[in-house]
């Protein structure tokens, strides 16, 4: 480890004490952001991982269908199937302070025009049923969907944050306080040094005069 | 802040017609130029959530880690008719990576 350079005097030992207090006082505190942040990160990228397979698994199965739909259907028919939607999705973002990490809170406002009963914005008539189950399957993952999106990119900001703290407490630890802590030793042993021949150089003196 | 955001699905025509439905806006695009130009548009377009394909995320990995930052708009990929290339799970794994400095999951 390094000692600091600075002059080995009782003011700079005052203020490294102080400095070594501070640094002793802010390391605990972020050692604590640290561990919970950790906490709820983990707890989250769990949710994370659950949500992203289903929703994965679940999308393929309503593509599958899709591109069955697709298939029986022209492109210009399903085109105009789905060209003017029924529901409208907005989302409400605020944020959330998570141990000093904003994370998003999502809102999802879903609305349905008219009547309620449908969720398909075509009549049934020139629309297979292929296409009647992927936008039925579609329509029930979205909240999922949703979801994910909202934990993702919390689980994102919050690994940053977590990074940069980790960074934090480590160069406090293994680089400020060991070094602040030799440097006030070495003061220390250089002002008892000086005490001590001072103390000498008296008693010298003293049996110089008294011969 | 605190008022309504727009969602949109970014993605080759196929994969991402289905979610027009839905009320969601949707962007077909072909190529990653394609892609750099409208994510960048609509990310800047009061929209907060966008949901894009893997295949046409890995063409622009550039564009997407931009917004990985920034609370809004989130960034989300999603497996294409395709299939998945498990990049969103792999992104997943980093953060974990990122974090925890090894992966425990």
């Amino acid at each position: 480890m390094a000692k600091l350079n600075v002059n080995p005097t009782r003011m700079w030992l005052t203020t490294l004490k102080a400095r070594l207090k501070t640094a002793k006082r802010g390391h605990k505190l972020l050692k604590d952001k640290q561990d919970e942040l950790m906490r709820r990160f983990i707890e989250l990228i769990k949710k994370n991982k659950q949500l992203r397979l289903d929703v994965e698994q679940e999308l393929q199965a309503s593509f599958k269908e899709f591109l069955l739909a697709s298939a029986v259907m022209t492109p210009e028919m399903m085109e105009e199937a789905v060209a003017i939607p029924k529901e409208t999705i907005t989302v409400d973002i605020k944020k959330k302070n998570v141990m000093s990490v904003y994370v998003p809170v999502m809102n999802f406002k879903r609305k349905l025009e008219d009547d309620e009963g449908s969720i398909y914005p075509y009549g049934f008539a020139q629309t297979s049923s292929e296409l009647d189950d992927a936008i039925s399957k579609l329509y029930s993952i979205m909240p999922k969907l949703l979801e994910l999106a909202e934990v993702e990119k919390a689980c994102q900001l919050m690994a940053d944050e977590i990074e940069k703290t980790r960074r934090r407490v480590n160069a406090l630890e293994y680089r400020t306080i060991p070094d602040l802590e030799e440097t006030i030793r070495f003061i220390r042993m250089k002002l008892d040094e000086n005490e001590r021949s001072t103390i000498t150089r008296l008693m010298k003196v003293k049996d110089i005069i008294n011969k | 802040m605190n008022y309504m955001f727009k969602i949109a699905v970014v993605g080759d025509k196929d994969s991402v017609l289905a979610f027009k439905a839905l009320g969601v806006d949707v962007f077909t695009v072909f190529d990653g130029d394609e892609a750099r130009r409208t994510v960048d548009t609509i990310a800047r377009n009061n929209y907060g959530i966008i949901f894009i394909t893997e295949q046409i995320a890995s063409l622009i990995p550039d564009t997407i880690a931009r917004y990985d930052n920034e609370i809004i708009p989130a960034v989300i990929l999603i497996p294409s008719n395709q299939g998945t290339l498990n990049i969103g799970m792999s992104r997943i794994n980093e953060n974990v990576e990122k974090a925890v400095g090894t992966n425990i999951l």
